[in-house]
């Protein structure tokens, strides 16, 4: 299992980690940096295009835009929220115990980052199948039943069901779906960082995947920042 | 903060070790202000609670950003990164929606004069 005695005392153990491009680990690690942060640049443009569809809609049928979000318990995004904070608050511990060669404390908060992003989807799951079991699926598939209607405040009760709620379903999907899909890719990166954490991998002199998937992390978290407010709140 | 980084100087040059304190303050500012964004938007404000909820949004993002993210110790490149990104975004979503606005009553009146003249 240990890697570090079998490279000896030749040369810094985290060495075996070095590219053969690169002069020395400065040089991976900066260039690491940059690669991670220009990925990230082009996913805040990516999430962008989701973001134009919501103001587009939200600006030209406010009215439904403002009926729709009733259908979605803001309980539950709060609590994600929660759970996401957290995750992200694990994941940035973990880049500090793996710069201070703190091995246990890494398991342990690569792991709790894990557990905290498989909770986010359970969550997740719970808000899509009762909206689904209730009709409100996107686009000309919604169609709201009489019991999620009957839980609508009296006051949005009242008001017709606009022809045209799938519409905003289709956007909230499409939104929450897509950075579903990116806590997915996170609970796979963070399966991969327990297992090389394990094998003993990371240390003072070699944490940059540790920090590059904790970067991708606190960026998921961030665009639910955004999401949790523009879907659940108003 | 920084004598664990001089304890060891088996780091990689550059390295910033965020400190328990920080970390635990950022995440507590980051719930604070989730709990501020529900509060407010039980408040009717009009038009304000979009503004109201994307400044908070804004807000909590810059915490991430600066703490979480450790930018605030890194080269201001990569911030001029994240920040150019940010502000596309803003750009495509704000010229998009202005003009989408701008054209919305001639889309309307063209739409009713096809509807009385069928």
């Amino acid at each position: 299992m240990s890697h570090l005695a079998q490279t000896g005392t030749a040369g810094a153990p985290e060495d075996r980690f070095l590219a053969h491009h690169f002069p020395d680990m400065t040089a991976q690690s900066q260039t690491s940096k940059l690669g991670i942060w220009l990925f990230l640049g082009s996913e805040v443009l990516f999430f962008s295009g989701l973001f134009v569809a919501y103001g587009v809609y939200r600006a030209n049928h406010y009215a439904l835009f403002h009926y729709a979000h009733h259908f979605l318990d803001w309980r539950m995004g709060a609590l994600n929220t929660v759970v996401l904070v957290g995750s992200s608050l694990s994941a940035a511990w973990s880049v500090r115990c793996a710069q201070l060669g703190d091995r246990r404390g890494l398991r342990i908060t690569l792991l709790l980052t894990l557990l905290l992003a498989g909770m986010f989807l359970v969550v997740k799951y719970f808000e899509y199948s009762h909206k689904l079991h209730n009709g409100i699926a996107w686009g000309a598939a919604c169609h709201p039943s009489e019991e999620i209607l009957s839980t609508l405040p009296a006051s949005v009760r009242a008001l017709p069901v606009p022809k045209d709620l799938g519409t905003f379903f289709s956007i909230y999907y499409l939104m929450t779906g897509l950075h579903g899909i990116h806590v997915l890719v996170g609970m796979g990166l963070y399966v991969w960082l327990i297992r090389r954490a394990t094998r003993g991998d990371f240390g003072p002199g070699y944490f940059v995947p540790v920090d590059s998937v904790a970067l991708y992390w606190h960026l998921v978290d961030m665009i639910w920042i955004f999401l949790f407010p523009l879907l659940y709140l108003i | 903060m920084t004598e664990h980084a001089s304890a060891r100087p088996a780091h990689e040059p550059g390295t910033h070790v965020m400190s328990p304190g920080i970390l635990v303050a950022t995440a507590a500012s980051l719930m604070v202000l989730t709990a501020i964004t529900v509060t407010s938007s039980r408040i009717d404000l009009g038009p304000w609670n979009v503004v109201v909820a994307l400044a908070i949004a804004c807000t909590k993002a810059t915490i991430v950003a600066l703490f979480f993210m450790h930018l605030k110790y890194e080269n201001r490149f990569l911030m001029v990164i994240l920040i150019a990104a940010a502000l596309f975004a803003a750009l495509f979503v704000s010229f998009v929606v202005f003009d989408t606005v701008q054209y919305q009553p001639e889309i309307r009146a063209a739409d009713q004069a096809v509807r009385k003249g069928s």
